[in-house]
């Protein structure tokens, strides 16, 4: 299952992601961390609701005009069965929450803020990801 | 004004990581594969953007206010505690099971697949339970 190196699409797509950034900051004043836009939904006071749901909206729109456009950018996970999709999502809910962050909060925002607490996350969560993956694409 | 802006956002946001290639779970297995037939693809998707917000953050966040709101709202938390360190460990382990971070999964909903669908209630359920768990710690004190 090697997948093709793709250099050039990757960096727009990263151009593309620092651009959203660059606007929730210039324009709101926030970070555009994912999991703490959405994981802060119900906690948020009712006066912070609506922008963070119009980012989630904004999210699932370009999700339906790009699977429309290119599917072929949305694969699937055949390695994982059910139990293994719901453990996943069970650790990713949880660790984002506790740790403050995920990919785009500290791998993106954070980093590029030069934050030690995201330096740590990023270092961790990726660790860990490839770990992972060498257990279960490898050792078992 | 306020939720168009972040409608926005969270649109360009949506096709960066579609184009980027972050919505394949395949591609985001590949890339964590360092020791297998690793495709460092990925890397270029955080690059890119690091690339451009960082110049941006440091120079606008000199100003006062940013131009829709009276204050920016950016993290002041510095501690390097143990919430910090095991959320990190926990999101790793459960990237590396899923192939999904939480913005690609929520944007392959469309998709309608059903292993994005499982993951996306998962990942649903264990944001509130921290919530829940928070909010029960918080109110018995």
């Amino acid at each position: 299952m090697p997948t093709d190196f793709t250099p050039i699409l990757s960096t727009i797509g990263g151009v593309l992601i620092g651009l959203s950034a660059a606007m929730m900051l210039v324009l709101e004043g926030r970070i555009a961390g994912i999991s703490g836009i959405i994981g802060g939904l119900p906690s948020a006071p009712a006066s912070e609701r609506a922008w963070r749901a119009a980012f989630m909206g904004g999210l699932v729109l370009g999700g339906v005009v790009m699977v429309l456009l290119v599917p072929e950018q949305f694969g699937s996970n055949d390695a994982a069965g059910t139990g293994t999709l719901v453990v996943a999502g069970l650790a990713v809910g949880v660790g984002t929450r506790i740790g403050g962050g995920c990919t785009s909060g500290h791998g993106v925002c954070g980093l590029a803020r030069r934050s030690p607490r995201s330096a740590v996350a990023t270092v961790l969560f990726m660790t860990f990801a490839a770990l992972t993956v060498l257990v279960t694409r490898h050792l078992l | 004004m306020n939720v168009l802006a972040s409608l926005l956002s969270g649109l360009v946001f949506a096709i960066g990581l579609a184009v980027g290639g972050m919505t394949d779970p395949n591609k985001v297995l590949s890339f964590l594969d360092v020791t297998g037939a690793w495709d460092p693809s990925l890397a270029f998707v955080m690059g890119g953007a690091i690339v451009v917000y960082a110049p941006i953050y440091h120079r606008f966040t000199r100003r006062t206010r940013p131009l829709l709101q009276p204050e920016f709202y950016l993290p002041i938390r510095q501690s390097i505690d143990l919430r910090l360190v095991a959320g990190g460990m926990l999101f790793g382990v459960g990237w590396g099971l899923g192939g999904f971070c939480p913005g690609p999964a929520i944007v392959s909903v469309a998709s309608l697949r059903g292993d994005v669908l499982t993951f996306v209630a998962a990942m649903f359920a264990g944001m509130l339970g921290v919530y829940l768990y928070d909010r029960s710690r918080a109110s018995r004190r």
